[in-house]
């Protein structure tokens, strides 16, 4: 049995009355790249805050490759941490600011500024190592905090939105640098993100997180196949969620709503696990369905239903449509440029049609929101 | 039509503005000359002028010594003080205590509640401790009394500081008094540097306090002076100010100058 590099067993932080995180648990396996993902207040930045040992527990613990450091102070953890807004030391050039974390470990003089170097080289910043940290640009700070976070060869990087202030371009630049670096040291990574994009870019394993719960971990194709719940299917990318009483019997599933079938494949339904009777959730993504003429006979094996368009979103490579179906739902539909046969405009009725294998069944507790 | 309804209340506005500052700086000012007059009595306009009572300032047993204690004083209270005030600043800020506020409120009190009335609370202890007339005794009525200025002054480097940075520093592997150290002193510097400058000045010119707990035989300048000019009204009085002026003025514009040049992070 190898330790994981990250284990979070019952992890919990009340701050009062409010329960900040509920009981997480994690594993997470050597080289790994995970992001926490969720809407602010979901609890992942107290979660690494955790990790790092800047807020204690209220219980539950925390293992750092096979260690027990629940209760060890932060300076002893060894776990390399990158802040939104840098923290670099102002006080101290670039290469001090990645010397720092050497000289805090007693590193000889020689070996030091070796280190540093290849550090600096590593970031591809060889030639900033003597400059104050206003004198370099967001992005430039981003790297040489990496690059201190990273020098002393910490069991865990963790990174709080690091990418947060920064603007899109050099944003997903960064994104690609931090991955291939992260590789090519073999880092494991605990990375917060607010933005689903950087998640499935970046990720081997994204937790999703709400109301100090994991709601759904996995790979970014797990959450966006297969979510587990209304919040991940509304978090992960757009979708569609047609609601209805789900019934079974010997013909199969389908959902009903208003009169209007639409009928289950085996696959969609037993991962389901309903129950006939209960209300559930069609959730289905926007590239998935096909918009065709109304009248037209529907294509065997397929699910249907009136809808008129209401907008019609030119995005360049794709178009993106907005549609009211004939039992009061808003849909999106997403298609390639020239993919379809025809281009629709508002106020065309359409037949929406989608393959009875595609989409997810999920409750509808009648209390969400 | 505006410009030359505009220019005659500018003109107004400058002459008022002029008017309030000589009104501020002309009875500091005014010592000046009086210090350099050849008269033998404190008068404005001077008659003439002489550097005959620097000499006799300088020659004089009761200003000199009364000039070391009051160095002495003020460098001992300035030590003290800033290193009593950062200590209490830290704990101010990055504490987290019940009865902060109070905390606050308490150590700031010096600089709100009158002199006099510190004064002879002072007096009526320290005659308790047998500290009357002694560097001691004033020393730690000064020390109180500065504090809140080097509370201030640090407080507000400390605030400029993101938290993160020491979060920063300890997550690479500094303890917490490592990261004091290396990280939070040096960029809180500026700001102590700054407080033992106000806290030196504090103690320098203090003459309420210093009037209650001196003695004929432990005097501090303020105090000869204020002595000075109530029995015999000489020159060298002034002359003797001009030089604690000019102190208070050097020490005012490093102060000043140590501020602008506090790092922005």
């Amino acid at each position: 049995m190898t330790a994981s590099a990250l284990g979070l067993r019952g992890l919990t932080k009340h701050f009062g009355d409010v329960v900040a995180v509920d009981g997480i648990d994690l594993e997470v396996q050597p080289g790994e790249f995970v992001t926490l993902l969720g809407p602010s207040g979901s609890g992942k930045t107290t979660t690494l805050r955790m990790i790092a040992g800047f807020t204690t527990q209220t219980s539950g613990t925390i293992e750092v490759g096979g260690l027990d450091m629940s209760h060890v102070p932060p300076y002893k953890r060894d776990v390399g941490m990158v802040f939104q807004n840098y923290a670099l030391f102002p006080h101290m050039t670039a290469a001090q600011n990645i010397a720092f974390p050497l000289e805090m470990r007693h590193i000889g003089r020689d070996e030091a500024r070796r280190q540093v170097a290849e550090a600096l080289g590593l970031v591809r910043l060889e030639q900033h190592g003597g400059r104050y940290p206003r004198q370099l640009s967001g992005g430039q700070q981003q790297r040489i905090a990496l690059a201190r976070a990273i020098v002393f060869g910490p069991r865990l990087l963790l990174m709080d939105e690091p990418l947060g202030a920064l603007d899109k371009k050099l944003r997903e630049a960064l994104q690609l640098e931090i991955l291939h670096i992260s590789r090519r040291i073999g880092a494991t990574v605990i990375y917060v993100t607010h933005d689903q994009e950087e998640a499935l870019v970046m990720s081997d394993r994204i937790a999703i997180f709400n109301r100090g719960r994991i709601e759904q971990i996995g790979s970014g194709e797990d959450l966006y196949e297969r979510p587990a719940s209304l919040f991940v299917a509304d978090f992960i990318g757009e979708s569609n969620v047609l609601r209805g009483t789900f019934q079974r019997d010997a013909t199969g599933g389908r959902v009903v709503r208003d009169g209007v079938e639409w009928h289950l494949s085996e696959g969609v339904m037993d991962r389901a696990e309903l129950a006939g009777g209960t209300e559930a959730a069609l959730v289905i993504r926007p590239e998935r369905m096909r918009i065709l003429e109304r009248g037209q006979p529907t294509p065997g094996g397929l699910n249907g239903v009136a809808a008129t368009v209401n907008d019609v979103l030119y995005l360049g490579p794709i178009r993106k449509y907005g549609l009211t179906t004939a039992v009061g739902q808003k849909v999106v539909v997403r298609e390639q440029a020239g993919s379809s046969g025809r281009d629709w405009a508002s106020g065309d009725e359409v037949w929406l049609a989608w393959d009875r294998e595609a989409g997810v069944l999920l409750a509808d507790p009648p209390t969400s929101s | 039509m505006a410009e030359s309804w505009r220019q005659p209340r500018r003109l107004l506005l400058l002459a008022i503005g002029a008017l309030v500052v000589l009104f501020l700086v002309a009875p500091t000012l005014i010592v000046i000359p009086m210090g350099f007059s050849s008269s033998k009595i404190l008068e404005f306009p001077p008659p003439g002028w002489s550097l005959e009572w620097y000499g006799k300032a300088f020659a004089s047993k009761e200003w000199t010594s009364g000039m070391w204690n009051s160095i002495q004083v003020a460098v001992v209270t300035a030590v003290l003080a800033t290193i009593l005030g950062t200590l209490a600043a830290l704990g101010l800020v990055r504490g987290r205590f019940p009865g902060r506020t109070l905390l606050n409120a308490v150590l700031l009190s010096p600089l709100i509640v009158p002199v006099i009335i510190i004064a002879i609370g002072m007096f009526s202890l320290y005659v308790r401790w047998k500290i009357t007339g002694s560097l001691l005794g004033l020393v730690l009525a000064h020390t109180a009394l500065a504090i809140p200025f080097v509370i201030v002054s640090v407080t507000t480097s400390l605030r400029t500081i993101d938290r993160n940075i020491e979060l920063a520093a300890q997550n690479l592997g500094a303890n917490p008094v490592r990261t004091f150290r290396r990280i939070t002193l040096p960029l809180i510097l500026p700001g102590v540097f700054a407080g033992s400058l106000f806290a030196f000045l504090t103690s320098w010119d203090e003459v309420v306090t210093a009037i209650f707990l001196t003695s004929t035989k432990f005097r501090t300048l303020p105090v000869v002076m204020w002595e000075q000019v109530r029995e015999v009204v000489d020159p060298s009085t002034a002359a003797v100010a001009t030089i604690v002026l000019a102190v208070t003025t050097g020490v005012l514009a490093l102060a000043f100058v140590v501020r602008r040049q506090a790092p922005a992070s």
